[in-house]
């Protein structure tokens, strides 16, 4: 974890006073609409169909449990009792209101939560791997170089009112969780030679309606030099970056426009005039970071404790066990994934009492630590083996014990047409329904991993193009239609999906969805091939017959 | 429209002049980056004092071998969601050395004073009366800055060292 100093805290309660004023001048009439809408967003602040949203940061995904009780207590005090957890290791709350959000954002910073940039046209919370300091095989902790980079592009005074939004990701696993290609800067940490810490820097990533897939701009950044290559990459988007339309302005057009060696001979260029500027890390200065990082006094414990033995013969368990738990780094230790995906449930919600409930356990089981994950899942990163069968129960009790974690339920969404003014479609009802079919978990489990993703619209919130099957939200003479790919993923390997045939009504997505898996269980050469290798190796096209055979 | 400059709202000693209007004989002017461009030497050879709005999609080369003999570079917002002079300044002031008035003009609003000043702004073109007059209690609106930029303010990292130093040294 990150403790806080008192600069940091100094430095939040500084945005909720100036917020606390911009709301005061929008609620007397001396901000028009359309001037302090800019100001909302540069604080997480969106007017949706029915109410204003107010999404808070959880940077690169770690919370403590003081952290969640206090968003526990904020979806209880401040909205209807729940929040919804995104792609970006963000919370949204849904209902809140203009002026209770003042004290809201005062109540967070006294646990060292902000909502700073997480909307609006600047850089956006630094999300990183959520398993960052405990997976196995890690090169180090991202976390050090997510926090860094937190600190550098906050508030930052040349580039808080860029062409768009602006998001980077952290990786330092071989497999990545961070889907660093789906963003404008991706960062994956590796080692040179010389056994120096340094990031290859991808560029140009996103989604929304013109999908691309990051590309390399140079494959080692040492790391005493990271803050200055973002700067110099920010500063030609920001000049360079085109402000005309908004559906060109991300990045990922420039870097297409320019083509990536040319905008690669701009960053270079900027960079090399910046030349040994103040922005060069020194070793202090990433120590003096590095120092703020606590981690849990671990115990020695045994591989295989008695109590997993023991627990081995409930099935439940097993189940839950094969599906939920992941090796940690240090002996006698799990990781836990908590599926946010209740069958019939709306994907990434939380209840004011889990949350308050899951810090208890968090408390007992995990060093006080909770994770977020991009996939709307949360996950307890320092789990004693020996606690995983009581961890179980109480996780069943609050119904966080889904075993369908990477699953064809552990569905990804955007709140879509029930919330959210952009959308052209609902995303929620088929995420619900599609968990209903598939309800069985050890039939989901059969069927092994396939990750479906689901958009209410264009913008990709729910990442459809890179979902192993993805469901877009289209709208079609007034009536809810939805496009669908396979072969879409956001890992190391990330693509996007292929469009399988024409778009199907609402009420026909399930049985698509129920068709395409049917195919690949008929398709698979064996049943460790899985969904998306599948179609790797045969291709889109016997998916399509069957499912427009007797469409 | 109030102008703030050091701290204060102050008297505009410039006049704007349109493109095609008549010079005054002396005085401080400021004109557009076109008209000064077209004859630098005779703008400059005028007695008063001459400044350059500087649009913010031209690049700064045609301006800097100018840079040190103008009194004013003003840069501009179209509207404050537009922040490319934002580059231009931090550029002007920390690559090319300009220690001359630089002025923001456009949509200028309070909320971004602090940003601006940071930048190497120090002459404000204010849309509102009341921004204007909340100038100096803005701008102590924030005591922490986690990036270094040309404005000298210590950042927070370097506070953290110092700290850290001192509190060594002290041991």
């Amino acid at each position: 974890m990150y403790a806080y100093d008192e600069l940091d805290r100094t430095l939040i309660n500084e945005r909720v006073s100036e917020f606390r004023d911009q709301v005061k001048r929008r609620l007397s009439g001396e901000l028009t609409e359309d001037e302090f809408k800019i100001l909302r967003l540069q604080n997480g602040v969106y007017l949706q169909l029915h109410a204003y949203m107010f999404r808070v940061a959880i940077p690169y995904g770690t919370l403590s449990t003081k952290q969640l009780r206090r968003l526990a207590h904020v979806a209880r005090r401040y909205d209807r009792g729940y929040g919804h957890f995104t792609t970006r290791q963000n919370i949204q709350f849904n209902w809140i209101k203009l002026a209770e959000l003042p004290d809201a954002l005062a109540d967070l910073a006294e646990v060292g939560i902000h909502a700073m940039q997480t909307s609006g046209n600047n850089m956006r919370n630094v999300t990183s791997d959520q398993w960052a300091g405990v997976a196995p095989g890690e090169i180090e902790d991202p976390r050090i170089w997510s926090e860094l980079i937190r600190q550098h592009t906050t508030l930052h005074p040349e580039f808080s009112f860029l062409p768009r939004k602006f998001k980077i990701a952290i990786t330092a696993s071989e497999h990545d969780r961070a889907a660093i290609k789906i963003h404008d800067i991706g960062l994956r940490l590796h080692k040179n030679a010389d056994g120096e810490t340094g990031f290859e820097v991808l560029v140009g990533g996103g989604l929304g309606r013109t999908p691309f897939i990051a590309k390399t701009i140079k494959p080692f950044v040492h790391g005493r030099d990271v803050l200055s290559y973002i700067e110099a990459i920010l500063r030609v988007y920001n000049q360079y970056g085109r402000r005309d339309n908004i559906y060109k302005a991300r990045i990922k057009i420039l870097v297409h426009e320019l083509g990536i060696e040319k905008f690669a001979k701009e960053v270079d260029e900027e960079w090399r005039q910046m030349g040994d500027s103040e922005l060069r890390l020194d070793h202090r200065a990433i120590e003096e970071v590095r120092s703020r990082f606590s981690y849990p006094a671990y115990e020695k414990l045994p591989h295989m404790p008695d109590e997993l033995k023991q627990a081995a013969h409930d099935p439940l368990f097993e189940r839950w066990r094969k599906n939920s738990v992941s090796a940690h780094k240090v002996q006698g230790y799990s990781i836990v994934t908590l599926s946010l995906k209740p069958v019939g449930g709306p994907p990434g919600d939380a209840t004011a009492e889990q949350m308050d409930a899951l810090a208890d356990l968090a408390d007992k089981y995990s060093f006080g630590e909770i994770r977020v994950g991009h996939e709307q899942n949360l996950a307890l990163p320092h789990v004693a083996k020996r606690d995983l069968p009581a961890l179980f129960k109480a996780f069943d009790r609050l119904g966080l014990a889904t075993p369908n974690v990477n699953l064809v339920t552990d569905i990804i969404a955007c709140p879509g047409l029930d919330y959210c003014s952009l959308a052209n479609a609902r995303s929620i009802p088929i995420a619900q329904e599609l968990t209903r079919r598939f309800a069985n978990h050890d039939t989901a489990g059969l069927i092994g991993r396939l990750h479906i993703n689901i958009s209410g619209c264009i913008n990709a919130c729910g990442h459809h193009h890179v979902g192993h099957i993805g469901i877009l939200g289209v709208e079609k003479n007034g009536e809810e239609f939805y496009q669908i790919t396979i072969g879409g993923r956001a890992d190391e390997n990330a693509q996007m999906g292929t469009l399988i045939g024409p778009a199907v009504p609402y009420a026909e997505v399930a049985d698509v969805i129920e068709d395409i898996v049917e195919a690949y269980l008929a398709l698979r050469d064996r049943p460790e091939e899985l969904f998306v290798d599948t179609v790797k190796r045969l291709g889109v096209e016997p998916f399509r017959e069957r499912v427009y055979a007797t469409r | 429209m109030p102008l703030v400059k050091q701290g204060r709202i102050t008297t505009d000693l410039f006049v704007h002049v349109a493109d095609g209007a008549e010079l005054p004989g002396d005085g401080a002017v400021l004109v557009t980056a076109e008209r000064f461009l077209a004859d630098p030497e005779a703008l400059l050879r005028r007695a008063g004092k001459t400044g350059v709005i500087w649009p913010n999609n031209r690049n700064l080369d045609d301006l800097v071998p100018w840079l040190d003999r103008l009194a004013s570079v003003a840069l501009v917002f179209p509207t404050f969601r537009d922040g490319r002079a934002y580059s231009q300044a931090r550029l002007l002031r920390e690559r090319h050395g300009y220690d001359g008035e630089l002025r923001a003009t456009g949509q200028i609003l309070r909320d971004q004073f602090v940003f601006m000043t940071r930048a190497g702004f120090d002459a404000f073109e204010v849309k509102k009366d009341a921004d204007a007059d909340a100038f100096a209690e803005t701008m102590k609106r924030y005591s922490v800055f986690y990036q270094p930029t040309g404005d000298g303010r210590v950042t927070a990292l370097n506070r953290r060292m110092q700290l850290r130093y001192s509190e060594s040294a002290g041991q």
